[in-house]
């Protein structure tokens, strides 16, 4: 087995001190930054999203899997150059005003940060106008919203209308998910797509970032 | 034992479908069936038809109630959507699902809870979010416990929920929830409880075992109200067989009707 491979089976396995060991043996060897995320950490994650999103996997296993990947990351990231940083797409993240649901927001955030997002999370409840100003200070090439309650859902409608009252709704793409939504509710209130669970949003960002 | 009829919610595809067509068939079948099976109160949820909930609410209500004659159980985090139900409620005493301890939400719901004399399911959650532990859902049951007796509201008519939370995601979620109960029940001895326990399970294979676990377990720590899937028979099943071992089962009576009617059949 080749040692990038060593490192994506450690991922794939959630045993992060493996990851840690192995990706420094990469790093003293000489081996570029950009293939240990790639070829290694990156790969371990995309044996598990398929499993995850077929139910081979469960949540708590991609959560160890999210934390192993972590460890690497961890050393592999100050070795990155700042064009290797640059090409990283941002997406904005956070669970909509009114709404204090965040295990579910949590979950997408792992899986996209090791999607190779960098993911910036607002956090809960977070108003219309925090979002404007995040999307102004950030600039994310995406932008997530999640809702868990039926009565906080149609704060995705006013965020989406006050983004494109500042004049930046069309510098982002806008996904939203969330229990009581369904694919019609987001086309209705102007999102780009309706993401059925954290896999599917990462799939969902990453093709629109590939568009881009 | 209160068992609430989960069934018909607009988030089940097939509901969200008979609400669009207004196909009164399905739906008063649906109420049916929950009541032969031994629920108490219909659950009535088209939260997420946002666009038109109240509308599909009076529709759902006076629907099922065409078809049985048990109270509901009122189930939507607006208020509007709430009255509009409330309003047509002809059977017995209503259930309001449900009320919290965050300031705008819980002063839009108590004046219903006093307006319809409603049973009320009051949720461990505040303005500073959701509780991981024992001790932050017991600041809000507390909270909650005063400001509603305060407004009128009986220890009999108050349905503790102690907000289930997945195990998959919080470790600790379903033994906070055991001490949680404990709690309760050791300083509000009048209360009851109500919650739906199949979030502790999400994101988990077999979700069918944990979710029967919890049932006992927390019947065991003095849970007496359930929002769930009547016409599981497992699970009923296991609900009577749980009375009678805590000894809410006189004779044994429960559990032989439940025998009887095929409850224990593999």
């Amino acid at each position: 087995m080749s040692d990038f491979k060593k490192v994506a089976e450690a991922v794939f396995e959630g045993d992060p001190e493996s990851v840690q060991s192995l990706t420094q043996q990469l790093i003293d060897g000489g081996a570029a930054p950009m293939d240990i995320v790639n070829n290694g950490l990156l790969a371990g994650m995309d044996i598990v999203a398929p499993k995850f999103k077929a139910g081979e996997m469960f949540i708590p296993e991609v959560m160890m899997s999210a934390k192993a990947l972590a460890e690497g990351m961890k050393l592999v990231k100050p070795l990155l150059s700042t064009a290797d940083s640059a090409g990283m797409a941002t997406f904005l993240m956070g669970t909509v005003k009114g709404d204090l649901h965040d295990i579910g927001k949590n979950l997408v955030v792992m899986i996209l940060e090791s999607g190779g997002f960098n993911v910036v999370d607002l956090g809960v409840d977070i108003s219309p106008e925090q979002f404007v100003e995040a999307v102004k200070e950030h600039k994310p090439q995406i932008v997530g919203m999640c809702a868990l309650l039926t009565t906080t859902m149609m704060a995705m409608k006013e965020t989406i209308d006050a983004l494109a009252a500042a004049g930046l709704r069309d510098s982002v793409k806008i996904l939203v998910g969330g229990a009581p939504l369904y694919p019609e509710f987001a086309e209705k209130i102007g999102a780009d797509g309706y993401c059925v669970d954290a896999v599917a949003c990462k799939e969902m960002a990453t093709a629109l970032v590939a568009k881009h | 034992m209160v068992i609430v009829g989960e069934l018909i919610n607009t988030s089940r595809k097939s509901i969200s479908e008979a609400v669009d067509n207004k196909d009164a068939r399905v739906i008063q079948q649906i109420a049916l069936e929950q009541v032969e099976a031994g629920a108490h109160y219909i659950d009535v949820n088209c939260g997420n038809k946002v666009f038109n909930e109240l509308e599909n609410m009076r529709w759902l209500v006076n629907t099922i109630q065409e078809a049985v004659k048990v109270p509901l159980c009122i189930d939507s985090p607006n208020p509007q959507a709430l009255e509009a139900g409330l309003e047509l409620v002809k059977y017995g005493t209503p259930m309001i699902n449900s009320i919290t301890d965050e300031g705008p939400r819980f002063d839009a719901v108590i004046p219903l809870v006093q307006k319809y004399k409603a049973k009320i399911v009051a949720l461990c959650m505040d303005d500073r979010g959701m509780p991981d532990t024992a001790a932050d859902r017991m600041r809000v049951v507390k909270s909650l416990y005063a400001k509603l007796t305060a407004a009128g509201v009986k220890d009999d008519d108050i349905y503790f929920d102690p907000l289930v939370k997945p195990v998959s995601s919080v470790g600790t979620a379903g033994v906070e929830v055991l001490e949680t109960i404990r709690l309760i029940k050791e300083q509000y001895p009048g209360v009851h409880f109500m919650c739906g326990l199949s979030n502790v399970s999400y994101g988990l294979p077999n979700r069918q075992y944990l979710n029967r676990l919890f049932v006992s377990q927390t019947m065991a720590a003095g849970m007496d109200g359930y929002i769930l899937n009547p016409t599981d028979k497992g699970m009923m099943g296991l609900i009577y067989a749980a009375k009678t071992l805590l000894g809410q089962d006189e004779y044994c009576m429960g559990y032989i009707k439940a025998h009887r009617k095929g409850f224990y059949e593999k």
